[in-house]
């Protein structure tokens, strides 16, 4: 990893409009599927990009590359705002970025021959590479682990996990910086899935490529990311290095749905609290006013659900948006910890955010007391 | 006497290319109260198991032989009448996806009604009555409204909600939930997994719960049958299966899995690809992915198909290797997971 900024995005929204009428078509209303998000990414990292459905992190991968345009927002790639270049200016820089898709079945051209899906991106760019494009299209499948003479072959013959192999064949047949991977493991078998994520792994060692890895899997994005973001109805909440993500999460939000993924080891589950968070994701058509979690957080106040929470630094890169962070470093004991699971606390009294950012500043974190864990329920 | 005891399935399909053995020699019994996971990857024969509890295996071309037994009917051998008697009423089944197992144009309220004519000689009012209870039981806010509800209407989550309360509401004795929180998201995951254990306690129901994630299988599974090309592979307790696995597969499997609560080493993988059923390696299913083979038993590995046999107190496994070989493998792949944690 290199300190080196290839991407940069800032402020990108993405409003898909809703419309009435056949003729005079009226905008009433629009999904708001990516709201003011800002990311940095290095050579050579992976952003894990993490969310429920719905969230807005597939439509933001999207975006990113100019796959869907923007409603507003930039996109700086090795210093150039891509937002602002033509189709036509943006075709050179495709060798450079790219995609790897969720279903490796939908993705792949049923009627083109494996060589020539790999190699099409030569074809695309007009490259040719030196000796000639069908060995170097053998030497990428055998660096992705195919069969270099299965070349000929349809895509209907290969099963789940080689398709995926395709797929990213595809995608470093240019040797890329930046590639776009949009669920690249979830729609393969467990076994299948460590082979891909090493894979990738492997193929970031190489090559340097940095990875926006899209995935709502938890513990798959812990196993390949650098850093992590969680999105919230198109809202980045928080962002944060791996470690510190999974062991000290601040926002209630990141705290849920740690806490609701399972872990393959019954001692640690038997020990673990869950927190369930009430209700569904509310529409991103109608966004709650304040903090979007706000709805479904159990310790939200008056201030959550009128003024809209800020991304702020808690220092070390460790980005929160909320007024009420958790203090407690829940995170570790919540997971990992064998004999301090999270309990009920028994009085509720949230102390007021000007607070706890003084005792942040001053270094002597607290948190506030009072929250019960146990059901989604508002603090008095 | 056990509540349901499945001896020796199997079940082909006939097809074009040849006879696919999709379950070959399944046996487990599973008390009431209990939960069993069935662990396995695609087309390892868990659904198919399932699917043939629920005496759903009726197309041409299709051969069950064994025996299943619930509380004392064979299901095997019962007459259609009889079964759709047992159906729903002493046996139910939730799938994967809820958006296509309900009807899309029907509204929720007489599809749960349905159920309870089906079974029950009830009038229009006392089935609706019925119906709103469940939906209650199973959390949906503010049923009332609810009820008049198609299913586009609902939230996956709900709609998993309604597909639960839909199972439950004749009370049967055996619930199947076959991958019943894939389609879900984890925080919505969550909250379906407590439902059911909560329903559990109440009605003292058997759950038999498919599932390839190991996460769900330690939270929620009191005995655990892992599944390989078609076959029952290694059969154990939770403890058992998770701290002192025997098979290679089973090994294999818990290492490969990324956990949330370690930073990322590499991943162990478990390299090829699961077997096609029509032409299943010789000897053991598993050999030509086995990392625990050595040339002293690769040939028998190779020709002869291991015996499932028991190796600890109620803990079962098919596999060639000697009982210390089997546990210097486990205990090495394990080690190199936890390495560096």
């Amino acid at each position: 990893m290199s300190d080196q900024e290839i991407l940069k995005v800032t402020d990108l929204y993405k409003k898909f409009p809703i419309t009435k009428g056949a003729l005079l078509k009226k905008e009433v209303g629009s999904v708001n599927a990516v709201n003011g998000i800002n990311l940095t990414l290095n050579e050579s990292e992976t952003l894990g990009l993490v969310g429920e459905s719905g969230c807005g992190k597939s439509t933001a991968g999207r975006v990113i590359l100019r796959l869907l345009e923007p409603t507003s927002g930039k996109v700086e790639f090795d210093g150039t705002d891509i937002t602002a270049l033509s189709r036509s200016e943006l075709v050179p820089l495709r060798s450079q970025m790219q995609m790897i898709f969720q279903d490796p079945f939908s993705s792949l051209n049923p009627r083109h021959t494996v060589g020539s899906i790999i190699g099409a991106p030569y074809e695309v760019q007009g490259i040719k590479p030196a000796g000639g494009v069908k060995n170097a299209i053998r030497e990428t499948m055998e660096r992705v682990g195919l069969n270099p003479e299965h070349f000929n072959r349809y895509p209907n013959e290969f099963s789940g996990g080689q398709r995926q192999r395709i797929g990213i064949a595809r995608a470093v047949t240019l040797r890329p910086k930046f590639i776009v991977c949009d669920e690249p493991v979830s729609a393969l078998d467990v076994s299948i899935q460590a082979q891909v994520i090493n894979l990738l792994q492997d193929l970031q060692d190489e090559f340097g490529i940095a990875y926006l890895f899209v995935a709502h899997d938890l513990s798959v994005v812990r196993q390949i990311s650098n850093r992590v973001a969680v999105m919230y109805l198109g809202h980045i909440v928080e962002q944060a290095s791996r470690d510190d993500l999974y062991t000290h999460p601040y926002h209630p939000y990141t705290h849920a749905l740690l806490s609701a993924v399972p872990v393959p080891d019954p001692k640690v589950e038997a020990k673990r609290e869950r927190i369930v968070l009430r209700g569904d994701l509310p529409s991103s058509i109608n966004l709650p006013s304040g903090c979007v979690f706000s709805t479904r957080c159990w310790q939200a106040q008056d201030k959550c659900h009128t003024d809209v929470p800020e991304l702020q630094d808690m220092g070390n890169g460790h980005k929160v948006a909320c007024h009420f962070p958790i203090m407690e470093f829940l995170g570790t004991t919540l997971i990992t910890g064998p004999d301090s699971g999270v309990t009920a606390q028994p009085d509720r009294v949230v102390p007021p955010p000007s607070e706890v950012l003084q005792s942040l500043q001053s270094g002597r974190a607290t948190r506030p007391k009072g929250i019960d864990y146990a059901e989604g329920e508002k603090p008095i | 006497m056990t509540f349901l005891s499945v001896t020796d399935l199997q079940v082909s399909f006939s097809t074009e290319d040849g006879t696919v053995k999709a379950v070959d020699g399944v046996s487990f019994n599973l008390e009431r109260g209990k939960t069993l996971a069935i662990v396995g990857e695609s087309g390892s024969g868990k659904s198919v198991t399932s699917q043939a509890i629920m005496a759903l295996h009726t197309g041409r071309g299709t051969t069950v032989s064994g025996q299943i037994e619930l509380n004392g009917t064979d299901i095997v051998t019962a007459s259609e009448e009889k079964l759709r008697s047992m159906r729903g009423n002493e046996m139910a089944m939730i799938f994967q996806d809820p958006f296509a197992s309900l009807h899309p144009f029907y509204r929720i309220g007489s599809q749960l009604a349905e159920a309870v004519y089906a079974h029950r000689k009830v009038s229009k009012k006392e089935a609706k009555a019925e119906a709103l209870r469940m939906l209650n039981k199973v959390g949906i806010p503010n049923p009332e409204q609810r009820i008049e509800d198609y299913p586009h209407q609902l939230s996956g989550g709900m709609r998993q909600r309604v597909m639960i309360a839909m199972a439950l509401i004749n009370g049967p004795e055996l619930l199947i939930a076959d991958e019943p929180t894939t389609a879900l998201d984890v925080t919505v995951q969550a909250q379906i997994l407590e439902l059911l254990a909560e329903l559990q306690a109440e009605f003292n129901t058997a759950i038999i719960l498919i599932t390839h994630d190991l996460g769900i299988v330690a939270d929620k599974a009191d005995e655990i049958v892992v599944m390989y090309g078609g076959r029952i592979v290694e059969q154990a307790g939770l403890h058992d299966l998770f701290y002192k696995p025997q098979m290679p597969y089973t090994v294999g499997l818990l290492s490969s899995v990324p956990r949330l609560d370690s930073a990322g080493n590499r991943l162990l993988s478990i390299g090829g690809q699961p077997p096609s059923l029509i032409n299943l390696p010789t000897g053991c299913v598993f050999n030509p992915r086995c990392a625990a083979k050595n040339p002293d038993i690769a040939p028998r590995c190779e020709s002869e198909r291991p015996e499932l046999r028991e190796v600890g107190e109620n803990q079962f496994v098919r596999c060639h290797l000697d009982e210390e070989q089997r546990e210097k493998f486990a205990t090495t792949r394990l080690a190199e997971v936890l390495e560096g944690e």
